[in-house]
């Protein structure tokens, strides 16, 4: 069966997802793999967005965080201060959904700027509640097109907090919970190691090579330990592409 | 109706608000996120008056962000995120305006600058949050020194300290509070005592318009003061806060306001094909902000037919179906 990287990366991101969850929904394809992760995986997980919104039916895809459609038959509706005493909260299991430009080997994120901050060559929209997820929620999963100028030796900006400098840094700089779980890419899926935090290639899709997802990376990366992941089933797919984005808004 | 009692004097046009309260130099916050409930008819006037200097205080203020920063009304701004959703990744003239080094950024994140608007509102000098530790945006400056300490600008961006209740080695951020001159805002409905009331999320426009000094409300509908009592649970703002009141239909387009309408995805397209580039976003200004008369010939240009396509179904609040391509 025939699928898009963007497809199986949405479906990659899902299975991470556990049933009872507590999402914090982002934009693009992270707005996709909260949603297919409800329909498909985790039926009882609750999604929720920095904006307010908290438990909507989605019953057609935001475009953005502050879509009228986060606010339709929710559990409620509310405002960011609230809906980031949801992030923190110290009761939930919360799992945010971010992107970035760049990201670095601890899983750090910048969304900000390339080249120097005062005068960027590039100019992005900066943190948003990217920032604020890394730093609150009880772990985070990134979506990334690989390519080595993205995954870089060092940020240009560190927008996010992933596990900062490896070991127990994140836990030095005053964090008690959280960090990035998961990278998930147009060609595998990358985790961090338990102790050191440095990431590693988990899964490749079927067809990526491990030396491939080397190449498209700016830093040495652990390849030795990779399995392929297990494409999407006609199921998945199914209601990804008739039941979550038939408009093919984030799927392109 | 007794909305021509001109609600005690607050009922005013969009061009008599922005001529008392939006002075060159002015600090301002704008109410609303990304797509949703900014007050564009409020924005635009702005931009046609031609105000200047503003110091721009936001969360993630696409649209309004966009258009106050493209029409050269912007000379410093504190935000957490400049995007519009899908419609902009990152907005177009804000990009091009930092990387010209034509405005002062400073970044702070979504709960950093809501919180910042909540200790405005609460009268505090500042407040403390675990966001942000070991990253750039605690750890480095957008605004020059000289800057620092005037103006409404804080004499530090954030500081950094230990739990001065004791928790070893736990370190919090301490935001400055912001308290803005003037906060404009987008309502669905204004009762003619001039309470609000805001349907669906209120994303900081609360927190922004109770730390300012003073408030701009424009609304889809001003209502019987009877009918808004009826449910005092459902009202966002008491008329104590409340300056200005402006009835501008439509007056968030092409932004949503829930259960009136959506976003507008054949303007907001429009805008994403012109923006990026200078003479075309220049005739885009000349078009849709400086050429309009009225806002009655703003909505004329939009279209009949548009404004029925991206009405929102009165029980979900959007507009179901609508072609967002």
């Amino acid at each position: 069966m025939e699928y898009t990287p963007r497809e199986m990366m949405a479906i990659a991101a899902g299975r991470f997802i556990k049933d009872g969850d507590v999402l914090f929904g982002g934009t693009g394809v992270a707005m996709l793999a909260a949603t297919v992760a409800k329909r498909i995986h985790a039926p009882h997980a609750h999604i929720f967005f920095e904006t307010g919104g908290i438990g909507p039916e989605l019953a057609e895809l935001p475009m953005a965080v502050a879509d009228s459609r986060v606010m339709a038959f929710g559990n409620l509706n509310a405002g960011l201060v609230e809906a980031f005493s949801y992030v923190a909260n110290r009761r939930l299991h919360t799992i945010a959904f971010l992107g970035a430009a760049q990201i670095d080997r601890y899983g750090n994120l910048n969304s900000t700027v390339i080249g120097d901050y005062l005068h960027p060559t590039v100019r992005f929209s900066g943190s948003g509640g990217a920032c604020d997820a890394g730093s609150l929620a009880s772990g985070y999963i990134v979506f990334m097109q690989h390519g080595v100028r993205k995954f870089v030796e060092k940020l240009d900006y560190l927008t996010t907090p992933g596990w900062l400098g490896g070991g127990d840094s994140r836990r030095r700089a005053g964090y008690r919970r959280g960090g990035p779980i998961a990278v998930v890419t147009d060609l595998c899926v990358l985790r961090f190691h338990e102790e050191t935090h440095e990431m590693y290639l988990a899964e490749r899709y079927a067809g990526v090579t491990p030396a491939q997802v080397q190449e498209n990376t700016g830093f040495a990366l652990d390849v030795s330990r990779s399995t392929v992941a297990e494409p999407p089933s006609a199921e998945e797919l199914r209601i990804l592409r008739d039941e979550v984005d038939p408009q093919r808004l984030i799927l392109g | 109706m007794a909305e021509h009692n001109g609600l005690d004097g607050k009922l005013m046009s969009v061009g008599e608000a922005v001529e008392r309260f939006v002075p060159d130099g002015a600090q301002i916050a704008v109410g609303g996120f990304t797509i949703n409930r900014n007050p564009m008819a409020v924005v635009y006037e702005i931009a046609r008056r031609r105000v200047k200097g503003l110091h721009l205080v936001a969360h993630s203020n696409g649209q309004a962000l966009d258009l106050l920063i493209g029409a050269g009304c912007v000379a410093r701004l504190e935000v957490a995120y400049g995007g519009n959703g899908r419609f902009a990744p990152t907005c177009f003239r804000f990009r091009k305006a930092v990387e010209r080094g034509e405005i002062l950024v400073e970044d702070y994140t979504n709960n950093q600058m809501s919180l910042r608007f909540l200790a405005g509102s609460l009268n505090v000098p500042f407040i403390p949050s675990k966001s942000g530790l070991g990253t750039d945006v605690v750890g480095r400056e957008g605004f020059p020194p000289e800057l620092r300490g005037r103006d409404g600008v804080p004499k530090k961006k954030v500081v950094v300290l230990d739990d001065p209740f004791g928790h070893e080695d736990d370190e919090v951020v301490l935001l400055p509070a912001v308290t803005p001159d003037v906060a404009v805002i987008h309502a669905q409905q204004v009762s003619t005592d001039s309470t609000v009331r805001i349907k669906g999320l209120t994303f900081a426009d609360l927190e922004q318009c109770k730390a300012a000094s003073a408030v701009i409300v424009s609304c889809e509908e001003i209502v019987p003061e009877s009918y808004l009592r009826l449910d005092p649970d459902q009202n966002a703002l008491p008329p104590f806060l409340v300056d200005a009141v402006v009835r501008v239909p439509y007056g968030a387009h092409p932004t949503a306001c829930g259960w009136f309408y959506d976003y507008d995805p054949v303007h907001l397209n429009h805008y994403k094909a012109v923006a990026g580039d200078d003479a075309r976003f220049a005739a885009y200004l000349e078009e849709w902000v400086y050429g309009i008369e009225s806002w009655d010939a703003y909505l004329d240009k939009v279209g009949g037919a548009q404004l029925a396509r991206i009405r929102a179904n009165t029980v979900s609040g959007y507009a179901p179906g609508l072609d967002r391509r």
